[in-house]
């Protein structure tokens, strides 16, 4: 299979703190591929470290045939040109209108004319349903919204790569269905090769063609979703079925009671 | 022992936090110097940010100005009058203006207005991801965000600064010719007899300068290394005024030592 991002026995910790420990994944071109895992186990860094934005203790990051880490300033800014990344909460830029933020890569990577930038502005919000909000504000949009508008953003510049970090936080059912919709379909007509960072099971199940799960710095189970809905591994029964105890415990690691009540 | 040892340890600990953060802050500042070629071939950012720190910074400018102007007006005139010479009050008013306040209190009321703005902006920007947004969009945010607001800052304060003092002036001429009848002729001439071109008047821009310099690069600083928190932001917006007054007021004492001694 043609795999476009290839991490490779990968490690990273903040500090001395160790948080990935000897992963491997591959994304294969055109798919659509999940990081899945609890709040707090690495798989928003996972994305930072394909973006180059962090820098692996050890193992490799590879993007298009490319050592991500190994390049210059230059040679970074150059793989993420092939980049789109989609914010947990759009990361808007808020002194910007709608219209100019979609147009913000166009305007710092090309030297298009007004009137071409206008019609991709314009196509790329279609493309999500916002072309009748090009000229509000960022404050003037709802969470669904802006996480679209950003989305529109992220495409600008039709990117081989779209990554996204929690595309469904904090949605409510219908925006919810809209970003998922979105998602698979600008996957397809782009070409592109998408990663989610999402902890929602059964909208991620419903469209995504890959799954990595991580927990405590490993990866924990991998396959199709049909393959990890019929998997028996306790943690991914566990978290597909929402049990609140099981591999992952309820109870935070603490001292008996006797020695917190000091009895 | 062990107490004298920790102590020892937390000085040594905090200077070498206040070593790293200076030298990251000069980091900063030659970052801002390679990356001014992109900011000055799109001078409508700077232009914009010129707008946001200067012009809008104008009213508390000239109002405080005023004000400081009358009130030197007044205390120059009871204490010039005791040796009968209260004829100089119009040089009084013009040296202290241009010399001292006007370089100073425009500084001290930027980095509240402009420095705290500045600050909190760019906090607000990290911790809404917006700077991480522009660097996964292959755009550095110190050419996009740190540089125009730099030059803004260094563009605005020495005209800042220019104003106060003219305004000043204006507010000791209302108070001492208009209000208490000091000749009108005493008043200008002897400003214009005593007030050295480049003696008074180009070490005061200078002040201004690096003030601006002082106050710009601190809010700058501040903000882009605030930790993306509510509680990081309010912190490092704090912190921008009290350095930038500090820095202000120190360097002023250094460039006196230089200029007028």
């Amino acid at each position: 299979m043609d795999e476009l991002i290839t991490i490779d026995d990968l490690s990273f910790g903040y500090g001395s703190s160790s948080l990935h420990k000897n992963i491997n994944m591959k994304f294969s071109r055109g798919k659509v591929s999940a990081i899945m895992g609890g709040s707090g186990c690495g798989k928003t860094t996972i994305l930072k470290l394909i973006a180059g934005q962090l820098i692996p203790k050890s193992g490799k990051v590879i993007v298009d045939g490319q050592i991500v880490h190994e390049q210059d300033r230059d040679g970074i800014y150059n793989v993420r040109r092939k980049m789109g990344m989609l914010f947990q909460h759009g990361a808007l830029f808020t002194d910007l209108s709608v219209y100019e933020n979609v147009a913000f890569p166009m305007r710092e990577h090309t030297n298009l004319p007004e009137n071409i930038i206008k019609d991709l502005v314009l196509l790329k919000l279609n493309a999500v349903g916002l072309r009748g909000a090009q000229k509000k504000m960022p404050s003037e949009l709802s969470g669904g919204m802006a996480r679209r508008v950003a989305l529109a953003r992220a495409i600008a510049l039709d990117p081989d790569i779209i990554m996204y970090d929690e595309p469904f936080a904090g949605l409510d059912p219908i925006s919810m269905a809209v970003i998922c919709d979105l998602i698979r379909s600008l996957n397809d007509a782009l070409g592109a090769t998408s990663i989610i960072v999402t902890h929602d099971v059964a909208e991620t199940f419903s469209f995504a063609d890959y799954i990595y799960f991580l927990a405590d710095g490993k990866i924990a189970a991998e396959g199709t979703p049909k393959q990890l809905l019929a998997s028996r591994l306790p943690f991914v029964r566990q978290f597909i079925h929402s049990e609140k105890d099981g591999p992952v415990p309820f109870h935070v690691e603490a001292p008996s009671y006797k020695v917190d009540l000091q009895l | 022992m062990n107490k004298i040892l920790n102590f020892i340890e937390g000085i040594g600990s905090t200077f070498r936090k206040k070593m790293a953060r200076l030298g990251a802050g000069t980091r900063l500042f030659f970052l801002v110097l390679i990356y001014s070629g992109d900011s000055f071939k799109r001078i409508h950012l700077t232009i914009r940010e010129i707008y946001f720190t200067g012009v809008l910074s104008l009213i508390i400018i000239v109002v405080s100005a005023f004000f400081v102007g009358m009130v030197l007006g007044l205390q120059g005139y009871y204490t010039l009058e005791k040796y009968g010479s209260s004829e100089a009050i119009g040089v009084l008013v013009a040296l202290a203006l241009v010399r001292e306040l006007g370089p100073v209190v425009t500084a001290l009321l930027f980095a509240g207005r402009a420095g705290t703005a500045i600050t909190a902006e760019i906090g607000l920007m990290k911790a809404t991801e917006q700077l991480s947004a522009m660097e996964v969009m292959a755009v550095s945010p110190v050419a996009r965000i740190i540089a125009p607001r730099f030059w803004a800052g260094m563009i605005s304060m020495p005209i800042l600064a220019t104003i106060f003092s003219m305004v000043g002036i204006l507010g000791g001429y209302f108070i001492a010719v208009l209000v208490i009848g000091v000749d009108e002729g005493s008043f200008w001439s002897q400003m214009q007899a005593n007030v050295d071109f480049s003696n008074d008047i180009v070490d005061g821009a200078i002040k201004s300068i690096v003030f601006g310099f002082a106050c710009t690069i601190i809010a700058l600083f501040e903000g882009f290394d605030a930790p993306p928190t509510a509680e990081g932001v309010s912190r490092a917006t704090t912190r921008t005024v009290v350095i930038s007054s500090l820095a202000v007021l120190g360097l002023d004492f250094i460039l006196t030592s230089f200029m007028f001694v």
